[in-house]
């Protein structure tokens, strides 16, 4: 990437057109297949995620694995082929894929009411059909709106977010693939907006300590963007469903 | 608050690879104009009173800059007479891909609030972001969204007038049919009230030449036709050197070549200039040549006239007849240029000719001459000044340019100097109000929060220790006794760190320009002068903030411990080396300074002792001061500097400072601390030296640094004192450059500073005036807490672009000082003869070149003229010696000869040499008189002690 390029220019616009404090576009959708008991597909700028989740159901394969005092939750991460600029196969299971299931775990278990289901699994699959920076907040915030679709209780929505410093002063919000390439260090937040509580953090690369705070604090906000646009989403969808099985007058 | 729209965009990395990209268009993007009522203000320097003068226009008007414009007219630009401009966003981006330097040039103009320049984001605005159509090409899109601006601007504003500045005559046309005014520069610039100057600055196009003339050069090939033919290795890329005594000679640089490529000759060179990535074609075996070694000048007066130059071609090919069987070096032709590296050249009018062409001469004589259009050739007569190419017309037998600005009366202090930082690329501007804008507003207070975060050191006694005149103080000392029988020694340099913050103007400037430089009587600095000059120096007496390194010593010099913090510190007294040598040897004198000196002394001299049993070199090279007239700036005289132990004291301690940092940083930080390297030179390098030791009876062992001080040491001669310090200059002349590194680019064995013999060095001493200091500073500050990182601070890639940019800087600094001694030293001996002391420096076969210590000056005493042999002297090669009758002359003897200065090439002013002593028949001349002799011998008394030239914190300052 060439290095001439600024990630904020003199008037204060961002390479695409953004300000620093402005979410990309995010287009989201409930419910959009029929087989799995939950699914969403989101779209944030142009990394668009598929996420669908099934469960919760009994414990398969190994029985030990199941837990007496919570539901154990599974989830599977992958990327199309076809997803970046150059066509790669990407095995299942390898460690980049690995990681953010865990990650993504992470984050899910902070929001589900687990104990409410002992000795069952809820599965949670999450497939990048593009990527284009932000690839993990988009997965979270696609599962949220899957587990939200599949009926499973949460004790709040969990959402994430990039954020980013530019100039080395400004903080900068939702980091585009071509503003990571650039450089700069990248904090991926994800959180329970509401509360207010962290859930994971990762950073990218070094980073000092005393820039921290302000770059933390703009990721938290995004992340409570991301739940006024989501929880948006939630309504107008439980009103179509209504409004089609006629418990809720449409207007 | 905002719509998207992504779009695709195609990139080539390898493979097609399909690049999606977002593209927000936004509503609340301002139009620029305070009068708006819609948009939403934001800061513009656009104004209504200030007015354009074009009389094209009866109106006052906006004008909305083409891209072509900026690009090859920024000379035009720069002149305060246009204001009032529109920067496209659009335009802006296509600047910045094409080429950087305008690029900052733009944004300089931009920035500067009394030029009424305003950038418009046309790209993100939603009435005048348009989607590229399929197929168009983005030129035609990027015109397309210029006249759509153009109409926006018409539309949104009724009662405000925009007028179209572009030399493309295909978007001038479609912006006519638009509706849209738009002219070219030349006719917007005839139609200014003022200024002939400007007509003379405009890019000059190749349309307005006559179809019939006649080629003088074969044509270029095109880019394709070259990349298929480099691709098929029938043609070579490489890097044109002109040659500088042969304008029809040249070489190119081809990469994996042994040897570089020979071109000769009109045809051959092709209007390649020096710099230029050309495509080379290689000759048949049979047809390779070797180097004229002929001078030939350019003597050419006309454009057309191309005569004299096949009169020279046919010496060429004459000559090349008799090559030498053993010098013939691949030749071939430049068939195309890939990249042209054109620059801005500064140089005189040729000739006394009259009428609108006139000839143009560079300074540096690798450049070829250049015609140029002016009205004013009356005037640029008397003046240095500068000249950009613009083309080089297959018919035209010099390039064509443009006057770009005047430097100044030829011959003249301040011209000259100005010559100087051009040809060295020393960025030399006023600094930027964005730049000054970083600065800390007057009265600059000591808060209670910075002495918090501060060790308080204002009680502690110290002091600096400089050159005379010295205004840029970066370091101070402190000694004192603490307990234990110990001494607590602290080495003190200005913060400049905490002044300079990362990724501002300010700090962006001082890495453009890496050094400060310092010519005869003028300082180019690297940060304001209200920085180095004042908030920075550690002046004696005022409050400075201090970056500290305090060691505990035993009275051995062994280092018990070693800390580093920030403080505040009041300086006692800023004292010059002569004033502390005083001090010391002053026995009367029993003060807290006098004493931490005394103890620093003791210290210093252990220290020495130690770093040149360890192998450091002791290096010598004539350094020359020259005394100014205060008043009318003119050289008085020019004398060797005088050096006091007290130097020596203060380098110790800068050396010692230096390493402990060096090893602190790269502790913390294993990948990316800046640090200094001196290679070890190979041994082939050592080859004059070596020659030059056994011709005179000396072993000189170089395997390694040890040894090399060893022998220099043992080198020695009663009859002859001088003879050491000529060695120790040959031996300097072996070394190559030191240089800046980031660690983790190198291997740990890699690190080793071979002059100073440690195995790890850097900068930290002298921040005011050396940008890798500042670095290191910083790096040394989150080691200790008291300030935070930056990306760029950790990224190895970048530290490697920064070193090459210093790297760069400090060799022209380097440059650009010898040059500026060169030009005072000619100023000083204008009109003067005189018989001068010298020594032999080598044996040549048709010269002498002769040393000469009291000026630091190296010239040839021809023993021929140009393309005869001498009949009086017998060459000897393998002794190095000339043989005259019963004398013979050795390598290193001593001489005396008369020096005068030949003004023939006002550019290019040389001494003449004449023997004096010894005396030779029919070669030599007669002394001068005695009255003038007297004068020499005073002279000659001035202390010769040597200048050490080992690397020092400080050892290049303002004299
Ligand atoms: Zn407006």
């Amino acid at each position: 990437m060439s290095r001439n390029k600024e990630l904020l220019s003199k008037i204060g616009l961002r390479l695409d057109g953004r300000r620093a404090n402005e979410l990309r576009r995010i287009r989201c959708k409930l419910g959009v297949f029929t087989e799995p008991d939950g699914s969403a597909y989101i779209e944030q700028g142009l990394t668009k995620v598929l996420a669908a989740v099934y469960g919760p159901h009994q414990v398969r394969g190994q029985r030990s694995k199941a837990q007496h005092d919570g539901a154990l939750v599974n989830c599977q991460f992958s990327m199309a082929v076809f997803s970046t600029g150059e066509r790669k196969r990407r095995p299942r299971g390898d460690r980049k894929s690995t990681e953010l299931s865990m990650h993504l775990q992470q984050a899910l278990l902070a929001a589900i009411k687990t104990e409410l289901y002992p000795w069952s699994q809820i599965d949670v699959y999450v497939e990048v059909l593009h990527a284009d920076g932000g690839i993990y907040p988009a997965c979270v915030n696609a599962a949220t709106l899957a587990l939200i679709d599949a009926g499973i209780p949460l004790k709040e929505y969990v959402c994430a977010c990039t954020a980013s410093l530019a100039n080395n002063d400004v903080p900068m919000l939702d980091i585009s693939h071509q503003e990571e390439a650039i450089g700069g260090p990248t904090l991926t937040v994800a959180a329970l907006p509401m509360s207010g509580k962290i859930v994971l953090m990762e950073m990218s690369q070094r980073f000092h300590l005393d820039h921290l705070p302000k770059v933390l604090e703009k990721a938290l906000q995004g992340c409570k963007d991301v739940k006024n646009i989501l929880d948006e989403a939630v309504r107008l969808h439980v009103q179509d469903v209504g409004s089609s099985t006629g418990w809720v007058i449409k207007n | 608050m905002f719509t998207t729209k992504s779009f695709i965009k195609k990139n080539k990395i390898g493979n097609y690879l399909k690049h999606v990209r977002e593209h927000y268009i936004r509503d609340d993007i301002f139009c620029g104009f305070s009068c708006c009522e819609t948009c939403s203000l934001v800061e513009s320097s656009l104004t209504e009173e200030y007015v354009n003068k074009c009389s094209l226009f009866k109106f006052n008007h906006y004008l909305i800059l083409d891209t072509n414009i900026i690009l090859e007219q920024m000379d035009v630009l720069e002149e305060p007479i246009i204001g009032n401009c529109i920067i496209l966003h659009t335009v802006l981006k296509e600047v910045k891909h094409r080429s950087l330097p305008i690029y900052k040039r733009l944004m300089s103009i931009v920035d500067n609030p009394s030029r009424h320049f305003y950038i418009f984001t046309n790209d993100h605005h939603k009435d005048t972001f348009m989607p590229q159509k399929d197929g168009e090409l983005i030129n035609d899109y990027n015109d397309r969204l210029i006249r759509k601006a153009c109409s926006w601007y018409m539309d949104h504003l009724p009662n405000k007038k925009f007028v179209l500045l572009t030399d493309d005559r295909a978007n001038k046309n479609l912006a006519k049919e638009d509706e849209i005014p738009a002219v070219t520069t030349t006719e917007y610039v005839k139609h200014l009230d003022e200024q002939v100057a400007l007509g003379d600055k405009l890019k000059k196009k190749d349309s307005e030449v006559q179809k019939d003339a006649k080629s003088i050069f074969p044509p270029h090939l095109s880019t394709s036709a070259m990349l298929i033919g480099i691709k098929e290795g029938k043609l070579y890329q490489g890097t044109f050197r002109a040659s500088r005594d042969n304008f029809l000679e040249g070489f190119v640089n081809v990469e994996g070549f042994e040897d570089n490529v020979l071109v000769q000759g009109r045809k051959g060179l092709n209007r390649a200039v020096d710099g230029d990535v050309v495509a080379v074609q290689m000759f048949d075996k049979t047809e390779w040549v070797s180097p004229s070694e002929i001078v030939l000048e350019d003597e050419g007066v006309s454009e057309e006239n191309i005569k004299d130059i096949q009169k020279n071609e046919n010496e060429l090919k004459k000559n090349a007849k008799n090559s030498k069987k053993d010098e013939i070096r691949p030749t071939g032709c430049v068939v195309g240029i890939i990249r042209r590296k054109w620059r801005q050249y500064c140089g005189i009018l040729q000739g006394n000719s009259d009428g609108l062409y006139q000839i143009f001469v560079p300074a540096d004589s690798s450049i070829p001459k250049i015609r140029i259009e002016t009205r004013q050739a009356e005037f640029l007569r008397s003046q240095k000044f500068i000249v950009t190419i613009d083309s080089w017309p297959q018919h035209s037998r010099y390039p064509h340019g443009h006057f770009v600005r005047a430097l100044g009366k030829i011959g003249q202090q301040s011209t000259e100097n100005e010559v100087v930082l051009l040809e060295h690329d020393v960025p030399h501007s006023q600094f930027s109000e964005e730049v000054l804008s970083c600065l800390p507003k007057l009265p600059w207070l000591i808060t209670d929060d910075d002495v918090k975060k501060r060790v308080d050191l204002r009680g502690i006694d110290i002091c600096s220790v400089d050159p005379p005149g010295c205004t840029d103080i970066d370091d101070a000392l402190h000694c004192r006794p603490i307990e234990g029988d110990r001494l607590e020694v602290g080495v003190h340099i200005a913060d400049v760190s905490h002044f300079i913050r990362p990724g501002t103007a300010l700090d962006l400037e001082a890495a453009s320009r890496a050094t400060t430089v310092y010519l005869i009587n003028k300082r180019i600095d690297m940060v304001p002068e209200l920085l180095s000059s004042n908030l920075c120096s550690l002046r004696g007496g005022e409050e400075r903030f201090a970056f500290s390194c305090i060691w505990e010593m035993d009275k051995e010099a062994n280092i018990i411990n070693t800390r580093f913090h920030k403080s505040i510190i009041k300086s006692k007294k800023a004292m010059t080396y002569e004033e502390a040598q005083i001090t010391i040897d002053d026995k009367s004198k029993n003060d807290s300074i006098a004493q931490s000196l005394r103890n620093l002394n003791m210290l210093a001299k252990i220290l020495k002792k130690g770093r040149l049993q360890k192998g450091a070199l002791v290096l010598a090279s004539p350094e020359v001061k020259i005394r100014m007239d205060s008043e009318t700036m003119e050289p008085l005289d020019v004398e060797i500097k005088k050096m006091f132990e007290t130097n020596s004291m203060v380098e110790e301690f800068m050396l010692l400072a230096n390493i402990s940092v060096a090893q602190k940083i790269l502790e913390d930080f294993p990948d990316c601390a800046m640090l200094r390297r001196h290679p070890t030179p190979p041994s082939t390098n050592f080859d004059p030296l070596v020659k030059a030791g056994k011709h005179l009876g000396f072993d000189m062992k170089i395997d390694s640094g040890k040894n090399l001080a060893q022998s220099l040491d043992d080198a020695t001669c009663e009859t002859n004192p001088y003879l050491n310090t000529m060695l120790r200059i040959l031996a300097t002349r072996c070394m190559l450059q030191a240089v800046y590194f980031p660690s983790g680019a190198m291997q740990k064995d890699e690190y080793f500073h071979y002059g100073l013999a440690v195995p790890l060095y850097t900068h930290f001493t002298s921040p005011i005036r050396r940008y890798a200091d500042i670095i290191v500073h910083r790096l040394l500050a989150v080691t200790c807490g008291a300030d935070s990182t930056y990306p760029n601070l950790l990224n190895k890639q970048k530290t490697v672009e920064l070193c090459q940019n210093l790297n760069y800087r400090n060799r022209m600094a380097q440059y650009a000082g010898r040059a500026s001694v060169a030009f005072n030293t000619h100023l000083f001996f204008k009109g003067k003869v005189q018989d001068e002391e010298g020594y032999v420096l080598y044996v040549r076969k048709n010269a002498l070149q002769i040393l000469i210590p009291k000026y630091g000056l190296e010239c040839n005493l021809f023993l021929a003229t140009k393309g005869e042999t001498s009949n009086i002297f017998e060459y000897d090669e393998d002794n190095q010696t000339q043989k005259a009758g019963n004398l013979i002359i050795h390598s290193f003897d001593r001489v005396v000869v008369r020096m005068s200065l030949d003004s023939k090439n006002i550019q290019h002013e040389k001494f003449t040499l004449q023997l004096v002593e010894p005396f030779i028949e029919g070669f030599s001349v007669q002394p001068l008189g005695q009255t003038e002799m007297e004068v020499d011998t005073n002279e000659a008394k001035t202390d010769k002690k040597r200048k050490s030239t080992s690397e020092k914190g400080n050892n290049k300052r303002k004299s």
